[in-house]
């Protein structure tokens, strides 16, 4: 594996954003630096990258991993380059969420949890999104996808498709 | 220093004592039990749930009583506080609750587990805990692991309370292990399959309370109340060299520190003690290790009575007993 | 219509921009505080208006300020929650996205009322998109010179930033979030010490909700005399609804505290009503972890008044006939719906937020889940209904931070009112091999068949 570092346009940014908290205090810019990190690196949080990450801010790697794994939207292993998370607590269920999770296992020929064959998309469910007035939605990146019919699924996997574009929440 | 009542008994305590800390001052049946609480170990306490108190008048000040039950080993006592430790029927429930919850995905393989007799959870279910379960679903269960070449971890049987990982932020060098995951889906572990190697790391061992980090060195050799435990010391230049060996005729099968009446070590010892010197030249024994009557080990373990030890052991035996008295749910 | 204390300029073009923002009267509470108020007179006036914390639990905002310990000499701190992660709760970020330079100048506001320097705000990580937002307004705010050194010429500085959660849900509760904000894993703190003595970095802080730190702007504008004008009694002022399930217009509307129910529901002006022509069967009037009301008790309370949105009214009748205003996460079932696994979902939300930390969630919210499962999947016996009350009473009460009672009270309140259908599942699993059991044909209690014949 080559060798996990931030472009200096990033450590710019890493610097600005440790410099939000006061001295000693560093710590605190983990859970943004994690955010950049697994934007930068294929979606994911790889131990080189977590201990990379571990070595900016002056802690031990342990404590990385600790916080990584404590958080949903952090990835521990690869994922498709669209990471598709389809809401599915009460409101988005009472919406009919269900029928987007079968018809896009259908679609994708996977199982919630699973990646398609092309490394393309990586199905997952998620828990309240907090959209559930454009109820039944997904995420995908930053995006929202909102009021979601089995059709506007359809069009969606295809833009994402012609895309190809790795989905990241920084973008 | 604040007047505090538990259970009824006054005591007077410094300022900032915790209830529990209070309640062991009195003795007695009143003492919560503490499944994560651990007196040498700074931050611990306050999440197993089992030391919970009823706090019926909270101060002398402001004598409303406190809406929830309390962790008694985090709350500390202001001056004129009211407790109700075994005397709560709510708090009894409270506690047969927390032991029902704490073994809905503990393996209860205790026929295998080298803890057995010396465990704090089968004492604690001992005590509170009802004779069939109700949980029918599958139980969380993980692969053991080495945690180097001397520590087992057996993570199905852990009961997250935390202690080892204040062991390895508080008395070693640096910490390699923590808690990955969240929810029920937690563990202990050091996420890359790091050994743990440090030359205090063995205390993990002493401070978990189940079988989930054993000695390996000890591993499967004798059931504990088999053995013949003796307090012993050595010149260490690491650590205050005060021990307990647990012998078999001339074998010394494990070593390792010495814990109170709480089952805390007071003195962390160092890993050459723990697995380097185990024989029985290496150590000036001191004679037997005292173990409480109501321990399964003091079942083959005889000492060498003396009349005034024997009639603190009967008085102690009273107050016991009176302290069964006060809750007023006990059925026998 | 009812007066709109903070939505009032929503549908103005551009409103989200610091110029048209300011065009329209924004920044003037800022002025006016910062020139010609004293910080004890900006929280006496917040203390009057009777505001309450819009996050779920609506403590009085004026005296958990007033808490904030002012003889410490280490730095004192705002941070304003913005995790919203309450199922059926999207005000926050609605107002994030539209009208981000009312949340900043009530942090403004709110700062310099109590005195911090620096202040964050903690956004949920999912909600990234709504980050940039915020971000890009606090530049224009610095630009403009309402943030920085000495702003508006006085002696008052402030820095504000951003920082993103990653993802759980926990981190809404207070100390969970001071403890994620610190880098850490957000588990709930043991108190005390409350964050108004030891918080962020073990100094002084306070944590308010996106909407709360919201209403301050308004507040100092209008004066608290005529805040707390509107509403009844210790609900005063407006409160952001968020309204989704199934009506006719989900969305998120501002109402005045005192409005009845039945009008929220059925009036065009806000939910336009149940859709597809169906009738209401049940509601959680305040985020997920409120008690669930069927038709009859959210729209009159067991005494048969009509039930009102106010804190006082929605929890009439206690946990027995009543339920909370919570966060205003207003959740509308209709006919069709199972209230079975309605529930099932909602357990299965709570087992996968419990942090862990403590033993009745980390082991109960995971129990009740498998048990709902089962019976929602034709699997159950007839004494696990009685089992998940009893889970639930186990758990209630008993957990470091409050996860524990709102898992708990959704489960505890849906047996109370709906226990018969648990039972059907028992009773006809066969019935209930189709996830859409219900929505063919609706749930009907045979209790009530049996009197009406």
């Amino acid at each position: 594996m080559s060798e996990v570092r931030f472009s200096n346009d990033t450590l710019t940014l890493v610097s600005k954003l440790i410099g939000r908290y006061p001295e000693g205090r560093q710590k605190s810019a983990l859970l943004p630096l994690l955010h950049i990190a697994q934007s930068e690196f294929e979606g994911w949080l790889s131990v080189p990258t977590m201990d990379y990450v571990a070595s900016l801010l002056k802690i031990q790697p342990i404590e990385v991993y600790e916080v990584a794994s404590f958080y949903s939207m952090f990835n521990l292993k690869p994922v498709g380059r669209c990471l598709l998370e389809v809401c599915q607590t009460g409101p988005c269920w009472l919406r009919g969420s269900d029928d987007i999770v079968i018809h896009l296992e259908k679609k994708l020929g996977i199982k919630v949890g699973e990646t398609t064959a092309d490394g393309m998309f990586t199905l997952k469910t998620v828990e309240c999104l907090g959209s559930c007035d454009t109820a039944p939605m997904l995420q995908c990146g930053a995006a929202y996808y909102e009021n979601l019919t089995t059709e506007s699924v359809d069009a969606l996997l295809v833009k994402l498709n012609a895309d190809g574009e790795r989905s990241s929440y920084m973008k | 220093m604040a007047k505090v009542t538990i259970d009824g008994i006054e005591i007077e305590v410094q300022d900032g004592t915790t209830i529990l800390n209070a309640a062991r001052q009195i003795g007695g049946d009143s003492v919560p039990p503490a499944m994560c609480y651990y007196s040498s170990l700074k931050d611990s306490g306050g999440k197993c749930r089992v030391c919970l108190v009823k706090v019926a008048q909270g101060s002398a000040k402001d004598p409303r009583p406190m809406p929830k039950l309390m962790a008694s080993c985090r709350t500390p006592v202001m001056d004129g506080m009211v407790v109700q430790s075994i005397t709560s029927p709510e708090v009894l429930e409270a506690r047969k609750s927390v032991v029902e919850f704490l073994l809905i995905n503990h393996p209860l393989d205790c026929p295998i587990c080298d803890q057995a007799g010396e465990c704090d959870l089968q004492n604690l279910a001992y005590k509170h805990g009802v004779g069939q379960t109700r949980y029918e679903e599958e139980k969380r269960t993980f692969e053991k692991i080495d945690i180097g070449d001397k520590i087992k971890l057996h993570m199905t049987r852990c009961i997250l309370c935390y202690r080892c990982t204040f062991v390895a932020n508080q008395i070693t060098d640096n910490r390699v292990h923590g808690i990955i995951g969240r929810g029920d889906a937690s563990e202990i572990s050091t996420y890359i399959q790091k050994a743990v190697d440090n030359d205090f790391s063995g205390n993990m061992i002493d401070v978990c309370p189940v079988g989930a980090l054993t000695d390996k060195t000890f591993r499967f050799k004798s059931r504990v109340w088999f053995t013949n435990p003796l307090d012993a010391h050595r010149d260490c230049k690491k650590c205050s060299g005060k021990v307990v060996l647990w012998t078999k005729g001339e074998e010394v099968l494990r070593v390792s520190a010495r814990t109170d009446q709480y089952n805390e070590v007071k003195e962390f010892i160092c890993n050459e003690c723990r697995f380097d010197h185990k024989i029985k030249s290496d150590w000036i024994i001191e004679g037997p290790r005292h173990i409480d009557r109501h321990s399964v080990i003091a079942q083959n373990h005889y000492e060498k009575s003396d009349l005034q030890k024997l009639k603190k052991e009967i008085d102690r035996q009273i107050e016991f007993e009176k302290g069964k008295l006060l809750s007023p749910n006990n059925p026998g | 219509m009812g007066k709109q204390f903070l939505l009032g300029n929503i549908k103005v073009p551009g409103i989200h921009t610091y110029d048209v923002y300011r065009k329209h009267g924004g920044y003037n509470a800022a002025e006016k505080a910062l020139k010609t108020q004293t910080r004890d007179q900006v929280i006496e006036e917040v203390k009057f208006s009777g505001l309450r914390g819009r996050g779920g639990a609506g403590f009085p905002s004026g005296m958990k300020w007033s808490f904030l310990d002012q003889k410490s000499d280490k730095p004192r701190y705002l941070v304003c929650n913005a995790d919203e992660s309450e199922p059926g709760t999207f005000k926050d970020r609605f107002l994030m996205e539209k009208l981000p330079h009312l949340l900043i100048e009530g942090m403004i506001i709110s700062s310099y009322a109590l005195g911090a320097k620096t202040s964050y705000i903690y956004i949920r990580g999912e909600y990234m998109y709504v980050l940039r937002i915020l971000e890009k307004a606090i530049l224009e705010a610095y630009a403009a010179g309402f943030l920085g050194k000495n702003i508006l010429g006085t002696d008052f500085s402030l820095d504000l930033y951003v920082h993103p959660g990653a993802g759980a849900y926990i981190c809404g509760e207070e100390t969970a979030l001071l403890e994620s904000l610190e880098g850490k894993r957000g588990l709930p703190r043991l108190k005390p010490p409350f964050p108004a003595i030891a918080g962020l970095y073990a100094c002084p802080t306070v944590v308010n909700n996106v909407e709360t730190i919201a209403s301050v702007p308004c507040i100092v504008n209008i004066s608290a005399d005529l805040y707390n004008d509107i509403g009844i009694g210790k609900s005063t002022g407006t409160k952001l609804i968020s309204a989704s399930g199934h009506i006719n217009k989900p969305g998120v509307y501002e109402i005045e505290l005192g409005l009845p129910v039945e009008e929220f529901i059925y009036s065009d002006e806000y939910c336009g009503g149940i859709w597809k022509g169906r009738s209401l069967k049940a509601v959680v009037a305040g985020g997920s972890s409120v008690p669930i009301l069927p038709a009859n008790l959210i729209l009159k309370t067991a005494k048969g008044e009509p039930r009102l949105m106010t804190y006082e009214s929605l929890s009439d009748g206690g946990f027995v006939s009543g339920s909370m205003l919570g966060s205003g996460g207003f959740i509308v079932m209709d006919e069709t719906t199972c209230i079975v696994r309605n529930l099932w979902t909602f357990a299965r939300f709570y087992h996968h937020e419990s942090c862990g930390q403590c033993s009745p969630c980390r082991e109960g919210t995971g129990w009740m889940e498998k048990v709902l499962h089962r019976i929602e999947h034709g699997h159950g016996h007839m004494s696990d209904v009685d089992l998940l009350v009893d889970i639930a009473k186990k758990i209630e009460g008993n957990t470091i931070c409050p996860l524990g009672d709102a898992a708990a009270w959704p489960v505890a309140s849906a047996i109370r009112h709906f226990r018969e259908e648990f039972e059907y599942h028992v009773k006809y699993p066969e019935k209930v091999k189709d996830p859409k059991h219900f929505e063919k044909e609706p749930f009907v209690s045979e209790k009530l068949e049996r009197a009406v014949h």
